[in-house]
């Protein structure tokens, strides 16, 4: 399959540059500083709720890593001019985009899994499920997807990684936001904004240790979407 | 092999080309000319399945590029004007990875990249980071890309673009070996980079093709052309019996030798020859001025908007 060939070159193009190790030593200093300050902070707190603050920051830094870690998946190869290279090979579009994508969750696979340390120090020193922790880190890898997703269909449109960066982040900060439009707006339209709010509705539930597949199936959705709507930006470029 | 019907491509409200249209048989190595601007990168990203054409055809291997494109993707290589690499990979890592874009088996990879190191004298590079290649070499790199899967139909944009003399000259020497094995496309702004490895020419001009044929059918039907000759003896003789083919000047005289260039086709260098010495002059020298192309080239671009009938080949 040409996507997982173009997953794979992408995912040795993080390993091999500088920039994929300064985000994540990066991001992993900033949520072990959290975590240490925030979670462990505290006195004397039962370790379910410790670890339901740890994935509690954690979702910010996985919607953060998401943004820098997407931002150069398609953008950097339109400025460098290799998207030519893929347009002119028997490659399909919608490949390409998923290539990109499963890249980015590779990485930001790598990522998650360098955070398991602090969990474990719960599971060591207090009690905790192993269920908690799968369910949390679940989530973090659902909302991570349909971030990275989002990404990935913000660096399609943008000319260079900066705005790619910047899109993103708005794209996203606005369906975090949607809570507060479902609070003002009047029904049906408070449903809609609060089923689309990508942080509120849906992660709590897998922070405290629970698996709803309303929130599974919103994640995966809209990483579908996202990546969709980067195929068809894509497509669209042919047409100039 | 490749027919291109009517192809138009509008951005916006400018039209980069206008009804473009021509066939280019198996084998054949064709130049497509033009000033920057004129329309050549658009026809070569659309024919190189980068750009869809607002309007128009185009047929490679009786599969048509919109409806089919995997099908032509599949036997075309590319070079866009700027090479498309990836720095932080080694020259063979690319190349490898590229083949397998292309759909060449894992089995024959290997193979194939040693074959295109091979043919663009890149055997050596095959480790080294492309990031800390010279000029040169990324454009060979790039023509590497192009033929890495062996494809029918080789498209390259400017491959000639910011090389020295020398790196110029192994480019058209390697062109020339593509020729048989490959159906080539090659464009460029500058014409005796391409004129001696062309068996036709293509000459674009404000988004229209103004011409096409052999550079001799050209320089026939445009009166493009000179003949220069060096010769001992008197020199009003001389320019009296050159005036006869066309308008003749002296270049150079020097120890009783005379350099004249006369305005005339090439074609008619026999008869130019038996005259000479018919009027008693000793001929040293004879052949096609070195001027000739880039005065067929000017014609048909010059004062644009002037479009001349475009000649058979």
């Amino acid at each position: 399959m040409k996507a997982l060939l173009i997953a794979r070159r992408e995912l040795a193009g993080y390993l091999h540059t500088l920039s994929g190790y300064i985000i994540l030593a990066s991001i992993l200093a900033l949520n072990g500083l959290f975590f240490n300050a925030f979670a462990l902070g505290k006195a004397m707190e039962r370790s379910s709720t410790v670890l339901s603050h740890f994935f509690y920051y954690s979702s910010g830094f996985t919607i953060v890593a998401s943004v820098f870690i997407s931002m150069r998946l398609l953008a950097e190869e339109r400025q460098a001019g290799t998207l030519s290279l893929l347009y002119s090979s028997p490659v399909k579009d919608w490949d390409i985009v998923l290539g990109k994508y499963l890249a980015g969750l590779a990485f930001l696979a790598l990522y998650l899994v360098c955070t398991l340390y602090m969990p474990l120090l719960i599971m060591v020193h207090g009690k905790v499920s192993a269920g908690h922790i799968f369910a949390g880190y679940l989530g973090l890898l659902l909302l991570g997807s349909a971030s990275l997703a989002v990404g990935t269909f913000g660096s399609s449109l943008a000319r260079n990684q900066t705005m790619a960066a910047f899109l993103t982040a708005v794209m996203l900060v606005a369906l975090i936001l949607c809570w507060l439009l479902a609070r003002i707006a009047g029904q049906p339209l408070a449903d809609v904004f609060s089923a689309l709010s990508l942080w509120n509705q849906h992660f709590p539930t897998f922070q405290s240790g629970q698996v709803r597949v309303r929130d599974v199936t919103y994640y995966l959705l809209l990483t579908y979407v996202a990546l969709f709507g980067a195929t068809r930006v894509l497509e669209a470029r042919r047409w100039r | 092999m490749i027919q291109v019907e009517g192809l138009t491509k509008y951005y916006g409200e400018h039209a980069a080309i206008r009804d473009v249209s021509f066939t280019i048989g198996k084998g054949e190595v064709i130049g497509f000319l033009g000033l920057n601007g004129a329309g050549k990168t658009t026809t070569l990203k659309i024919l190189g399945c980068v750009l869809l054409p607002t309007s128009g055809r185009v047929v490679i291997d009786g599969h048509d590029a919109v409806r089919a494109p995997h099908e032509v993707r599949k036997r075309i290589g590319f070079l866009p004007d700027t090479p498309p690499l990836y720095d932080e990979m080694t020259v063979g890592a690319y190349l490898a990875y590229v083949a397998q874009l292309r759909g060449v088996s894992a089995r024959d990879v290997r193979a194939r990249v040693a074959e295109a190191e091979e043919q663009t004298a890149l055997r050596e590079m095959d480790g080294t980071l492309i990031s800390m290649l010279s000029h040169g070499y990324r454009q060979r790199v790039g023509v590497a890309q192009a033929l890495v899967h062996k494809p029918a139909f080789l498209i390259l944009d400017e491959p000639t673009s910011g090389l020295d003399p020398a790196q110029i000259r192994g480019m058209r020497e390697l062109i020339r070996t593509l020729k048989g094995s490959h159906t080539v496309l090659v464009s460029s702004h500058i014409l005796p980079e391409i004129s001696e490895t062309c068996d036709r020419l293509l000459v674009i001009s404000g988004g229209q093709l103004v011409a096409q044929g052999t550079e001799e059918a050209l320089a026939r039907e445009l009166g493009g052309g000179t003949i220069e000759v060096e010769v001992r003896g008197d020199r009003a003789r001389a320019l009296e019996v050159l005036a006869e083919f066309g308008p003749a000047s002296v270049v150079q005289e020097e120890g009783g030798v005379l350099a004249l260039r006369v305005e005339a086709s090439p074609d008619l260098r026999p008869r130019v020859a038996r005259a000479l010495m018919v009027a008693g002059l000793e001929l040293l020298r004879l052949e096609r001025g070195s001027q000739r192309l880039e005065s067929i080239f000017l014609n048909l671009t010059r004062s644009g908007g002037v479009v001349p009938k475009a000649v058979a080949s």
